[in-house]
């Protein structure tokens, strides 16, 4: 996995010098709330990140996890506050704040009709990395997928093509994995081999955002919990 | 920057909209029963007509332009609907709005795959079928130029009606009443130049002007479109 440095904003710069204790919060949310329809889905969501910190977001079925994940990428606006990366709001930074991020979704992102290695190599060309073949072929191996690069993903089965949707993260050189519910479907090896993915890029000074209903022990920085519907 | 991260500025926007053309124009060539039918249709359509109306020389002669530009017209929005729909499902679409480069370019690369794909096997297929309506060589090769400057135009159009219906319940048939109002400008120019030349008066002001229209709808409707994806998947 490439190193990756921190924007240069965040290291001791006069704009910040006044409040040290931000200095290093890269990724920041601010009083978020989502209205659906006339629906209140949750109100003052508030958090704050600091490279090597991992935010686990709980909470029960349907009580908005996966809507402020997609907030946090800028997908959903919320109805009030602000999502900051590096002190500035992520809707000002637009595409500079995309190149930090990767984002496994719910759904896979991936074509049933091309084989592990041509989605692979193609949503890394859609992120603006150059990937080689060789480095496709190792982060597929890596998660178990050898001997079926080739293969339609369509013939495989629902872990292994979870497993080619997350063998993005092992060539993604980004500081933000925003991951929904990463572990569903994935079998002990498979899990084993994304806690040591999400290990490595917590301690190469990476942020983590997810949501999980498995047991799955995660260490790395300082380990946050965001409990969502609960009465506040 | 992140290592990673600083170079995709020039070359990357290039791969990302090389990665979209190419995965689109790979799903078309796997799964080849979507790409027949709206061929399939438009022969259909091209040949029903001289059933239709009699083998009257004079008369196909005649309607022969318009029939052809209506089918293919027709033709290359029933594929529309599939333009966005599954990358919606399986969620590729989201994936385009969380990546670095400008989703307009994007998109217009996923018309582009899409034109490839329906659009240019209509071009081909055109002048065989307006054999049928007694068209000459000449008059063919104008038919050709036209729709070679009009399909593309109504993918792009009919890319922003396929946007805005992304997700809706019977989107199939808004679809249809949005953009086909919006067809008319090229249905005209491009029946018109075919007839204009058998007239005698000349292609050249029609062919412009559809050269125009899709050098504006190059412009406009990928941007209009990212914007509805937007709202869409909001």
């Amino acid at each position: 996995m490439p190193p990756f440095r921190l924007p240069g904003r965040c290291h001791r710069s006069p704009l910040y010098g006044s409040a040290p204790y931000r200095l290093n919060q890269l990724l920041e949310a601010v009083g978020l709330e989502c209205l659906r329809g006339d629906r209140r889905l949750f109100k003052d969501i508030g958090f704050g990140l600091e490279p090597g910190d991992l935010l686990h977001v709980t909470g029960r079925n349907g009580s908005g996890k996966t809507t402020l994940l997609r907030m946090l990428c800028g997908l959903v606006r919320p109805a009030a506050g602000n999502v900051n990366w590096a002190g500035r709001p992520i809707t000002h930074l637009g595409d500079e704040y995309l190149r930090h991020l990767t984002y496994v979704g719910h759904q896979n992102a991936i074509k049933d009709d091309l084989s592990a290695r041509e989605n692979l190599s193609i949503s890394c060309s859609l992120s603006g990395q150059k990937v080689t073949g060789e480095q496709v072929a190792a982060s597929l191996s890596r998660m178990g997928l050898k001997g079926h690069e080739h293969l339609p993903v369509r013939v495989l089965s629902q872990g292994q093509r979870r497993r080619v949707a997350l063998s993005r993260l092992l060539l993604a050189g980004t500081a933000l994995w925003v991951l929904d519910e990463p572990f569903s479907a994935l079998d002990v090896q498979a899990v084993e081999t994304l806690q040591n993915a999400i290990r490595g890029h917590l301690s190469g000074g990476g942020m983590l955002v997810l949501t999980t209903h498995q047991e799955v022990p995660l260490e790395g920085g300082r380990v946050l919990t965001l409990e969502m519907g609960a009465r506040r | 920057m992140n290592g990673v991260a600083a170079s995709p500025a020039g070359g990357g926007l290039v791969a990302a909209i090389g990665g979209v053309v190419r995965r689109d124009v790979l799903l078309a060539m796997r799964r080849r029963m979507d790409v027949l039918t709206s061929v399939v249709f438009f022969v259909i359509v091209a040949s029903l007509f001289p059933l239709g109306v009699g083998p009257e020389m004079a008369t196909l002669r005649i309607i022969g332009p318009g029939v052809l530009w209506v089918g293919a017209l027709l033709a290359s929005m029933l594929s529309l609907g599939r333009l966005f729909a599954s990358d919606y499902a399986d969620g590729t679409l989201e994936q385009m709005l969380v990546q670095p480069n400008p989703l307009s370019l994007l998109v217009l690369g996923k018309v582009w795959a899409h034109w490839l794909s329906t659009g240019l096997p209509l071009v081909v297929l055109a002048p065989v079928l307006g054999l049928q309506y007694g068209l000459g060589l000449d008059t063919l090769g104008i038919l050709v130029v036209s729709l070679l400057l009009g399909t593309p135009a109504l993918s792009l159009v009919g890319a922003v009606g396929a946007a805005l219906t992304l997700g809706l319940r019977g989107g199939g048939v808004l679809l249809a009443l949005l953009v086909l109002p919006l067809y008319i400008p090229v249905l005209i120019f491009g029946a018109g130049a075919v007839e204009a030349h058998i007239s005698g008066l000349g292609a050249g002001g029609h062919l412009a002007l559809m050269g125009a229209f899709l050098v504006a709808s190059s412009v406009l409707s990928p941007w209009a479109a990212a914007a509805a994806l937007r709202i869409s998947l909001d």
